[in-house]
């Protein structure tokens, strides 16, 4: 490895301002100076509007830990577009993210990638992983919420025989529970892991109203290390439910674990881990304006959805870089952390995690955040 | 680069200085769509106001028609040509390294050649302009591409981008009038200095790069005050570590490497050939952008107040464009639309081919100069145009 980048300067003197990279992805698009790339393998259709992309990732990826995720940049009519997606590729093994055609990214995602097609990529990330000491585990999860507790399910399930799982999976018909198949046989096989299919469609939603609901589903459920993920209202009540326990059975824990050797636990919402995905923290409207963040300044401004950013990290003080000031050099950009902006001249608003702004002819539209 | 709008703002809010910050500070790009300048240039003279506006609104219709067109086919161009030019490069590279062979050195120093042409003209000035930023890939942007050529990319973006388009041929405010190094208007005093016009041009044609990277350090402005002492040595420094990249490429490690095959001299030579060569060719190109015969340069009246529709205006009866076929276009990077590149810096060059007729269209109708040329024609009129303002003379 060492060797190679040593060869890779050397290399560099032939091809500045050029990276040897830039070169070798003439034969192989893998390779990036700038940015993570993978090349797509193999797509498997899961459901009629799910699909799982296998890639090849270059150098620079590093292995993911079982239910983490990695922001996928994809390419809309030529732009480039990033979303998060949990991948649900066992740890060990090649990485592969399972999409749902749930808006204009995945959609293309599902339907339009091809074995060959270049992915950009970020490292995989995320808090949602398994617990570092095997205990009993509960996995609760509802429509795409089942793809990180997939990679989870397949990387402790066929492994360790000690391992204790039940999984409850909520989905709307059989016809559309990703993995239903592939559970099923886990399920068959070892018998350390039970799984529990409940169609909304037959059976309506999921009750966490009380905990009679999860009782009848998972007796022992209180003693189990959980882990929940899916849309908001699921999480929401799932959460609900933990802390109503937690208040009905109060304890303090040196008590609770000490009870924990001999009987059941108290649900504990420590022992409840949620993954949302979470979308629009901070989605604004119009003409409004907002609070303008300059993250790396430490600076906060109310702005008026006319001004432009330039002139407002100016006012406040920022160094902000800056050129023609009407649109045209584009010397003004910065990254944008979070937000929407409008732009000035054409009133279009719009706003992407790590896209580039014109500060000179955008205006915030709610609050935004900027790298600077 | 703040420096720059700062002196404006400094300048145009003495009045109302020091205790309560001026209401509205004057942006270039809050340009306003109704008003007149000071003086409007000559060739528009005979517009009203209503009409300037109306044209304002007409290019700027021009342009949105082409960013609601604009995905997937422009990013496959721009890619395809960076490919293209990729595997020129290291073909013609790799082919002088045998080049003690005549037929090598030929065909090595011709593909070196066409990939600088393409490198330095379609895809450098063109992403360093932000015409592909839209495609908001990192591989190829305005903040991240750094370019075969002496001058780093950052120092150009300053001169270039921000001072020379926003002021076009306003004599005073773009230096690219001349370069500091030319007599190219009237309006410029002329001194026995001038007398070396053509001999300087000369000289300056095959190490264009060379007087480009000197031409961004911005001597003059040094000199005067304007520029800091710390800015100076920080271009300085970039400069430098530029400047000793591209020459150990060319002129170091190329010839190196062939000295295996016992054809170290002859690359060399290829390689110095290859960057004469688009020297020589970007130097040819370039002048014919605002120099050739029917051009018209502005003075600072002219812009004092100027409108959107007069912004546009200054832009088109400044530059000239070169006729041809679509190999020569790309060639020049599509500078040979220079009027729509000086109209919409930041479209996609493979636009412009196809909104010149319409602004041509436009010109005609407003009874404005359209000022186009064959290259050989083009190339003539500006050299015409240093022979004789090397002698002092009267505007014509």
């Amino acid at each position: 490895m060492i060797r190679l980048r040593k060869l890779a300067r050397a290399a560099s003197v032939l091809t500045t301002p050029l990276a040897p990279e830039d070169i070798l992805a003439l034969f192989d698009p893998v390779f990036s100076a700038r940015q993570l790339r993978g090349v797509v393998t193999k797509v498997v259709p899961e459901t009629p509007d799910s699909a799982t992309i296998h890639f090849r990732p270059g150098r620079g990826w590093k292995a993911h830990k079982a239910g983490q995720w990695a922001r996928i940049g994809v390419e809309l009519d030529g732009v480039r577009h990033w979303r998060s997606y949990s991948l649900s590729a066992p740890a060990g093994e090649d990485p592969a993210i399972t999409v749902s055609d749930m808006g204009a990214v995945s959609g293309v995602l599902v339907r339009n990638t091809r074995p060959g097609d270049v992915l950009f990529l970020a490292p995989p990330q995320g808090d949602f992983v398994l617990p570092e000491h095997p205990r009993p585990l509960l996995m609760l999860t509802a429509g795409s919420g089942i793809t990180p507790v997939m990679s989870m399910v397949r990387t402790l399930v066929p492994h360790r025989p000690d391992a204790d799982v039940v999984l409850i999976h909520s989905a709307r018909r059989p016809e559309d529970s990703i993995f239903r198949e592939e559970l099923s046989e886990l399920a068959d096989q070892f018998p350390n892991f039970r799984v529990t299919h409940w169609f909304t469609g037959e059976r309506g939603r999921m009750d966490f109203g009380s905990a009679a609901g999860l009782d009848s589903l998972c007796p022992d459920w209180r003693r189990r290390a959980a882990y929940a993920c899916g849309p908001e209202g699921f999480l929401d009540d799932a959460e609900a439910l933990w802390a109503a326990e937690a208040a009905a059975h109060p304890k303090n824990s040196k008590s609770a674990r000490a009870e924990g050797a001999t009987g059941p636990f108290a649900a504990d919402p420590v022992n409840l881990i949620i993954e949302r995905f979470n979308t629009s923290l901070l989605a604004g409207a119009g003409h409004d304006g907002g609070l303008v963040t300059f993250e790396a300044s430490d600076r906060e401004v109310e702005a008026d959805g006319d001004t432009p950013l330039l002139d407002v990290g100016e006012d406040a003080g920022v160094l902000m870089p800056s050129g023609c000031r009407m649109g045209i050099c584009h010397s003004c950009l910065l990254p944008l952390r979070a937000g929407q902006v409008r732009d000035l001249r054409t009133g279009e608003v719009h706003g992407d995690p790590g896209q580039l702004i014109q500060t000179c002819v955008s205006a915030a539209a709610g609050p935004v955040n900027l790298d600077i | 680069m703040t420096a720059i709008s700062d002196r404006t703002a400094a300048t145009k809010s003495t009045a109302s200085d020091s205790t309560d910050k001026p209401v509205t500070k004057p942006r270039p790009g809050a340009l306003a769509a109704s008003g007149r300048p000071t003086v409007r240039p000559p060739a528009a003279a005979h517009l009203t106001d209503e009409q300037v506006a109306e044209l304002g609104r007409e290019l700027d219709a021009i342009k949105d028609e082409i960013l609601a067109k604009r995905g997937a086919s422009d990013a496959a161009y721009i890619r395809r040509v960076i490919k293209i030019q990729r595997a020129l490069e290291i073909a013609g590279r790799a082919t002088l390294l045998v080049s003690r062979n005549k037929a090598a050195w030929v065909t090595g120093t011709s593909l070196l050649s066409l990939a600088k042409i393409l490198e330095n003209m379609e895809i450098g000035h063109n992403i360093l302009h932000g015409q592909w930023d839209w495609m908001r890939d990192p591989d190829i942007h305005s903040t991240t591409w750094e370019w075969d050529f002496v001058t780093p990319a950052r120092s150009w973006q300053h001169t270039h981008n921000d001072l020379h388009h926003r002021w076009t041929n306003v004599v005073g405010k773009d230096n690219d009038v001349g370069y500091n190094l030319l007599r190219m208007d009237e309006d410029q005093p002329w001194t026995p200095r001038a007398l070396g016009n053509p001999l300087y041009n000369a000289i300056l044609a095959p190490i264009f790069e060379w007087g480009i990277a000197v031409y961004d350090l911005e001597l003059v402005e040094y000199q005067e005050g304007k520029k800091s002492k710390e800015a100076m040595v920080r271009d300085l420094k970039a400069l430098g570590v530029k400047a000793l990249k591209q020459f150990t490429k060319d002129y170091a490690a190329t010839p190196a490497v062939a000295m295996l095959t016992g054809s170290g001299k002859q690359a060399l030579f290829g390689t110095l050939t290859a960057n004469a060569v688009r020297n020589v060719w970007a130097h040819a190109v370039i002048f014919c952008g605002h120099f050739p015969e029917g051009t018209d340069t502005f003075t600072e009246e002219m812009v004092e107040g100027e409108t959107r529709g007069d912004w546009y205006v200054r832009q088109m009866i400044g530059s000239a464009n070169i006729s041809g076929s679509k190999f020569m276009h790309i060639m020049t990077g599509n500078l040979s639309h220079q009027i729509e590149h000086h109209l919409f810096p930041d479209l996609p060059s493979n636009r412009y081919g196809e909104v010149a007729p319409k602004v041509q269209e436009i010109c005609r109708r407003y009874g404005l100069p359209y000022t186009t040329g064959p290259l050989l024609k083009q190339v003539g009129s500006s050299w015409a145009k240093v022979f004789k303002l090397a002698l002092p003379g009267k505007k014509a």
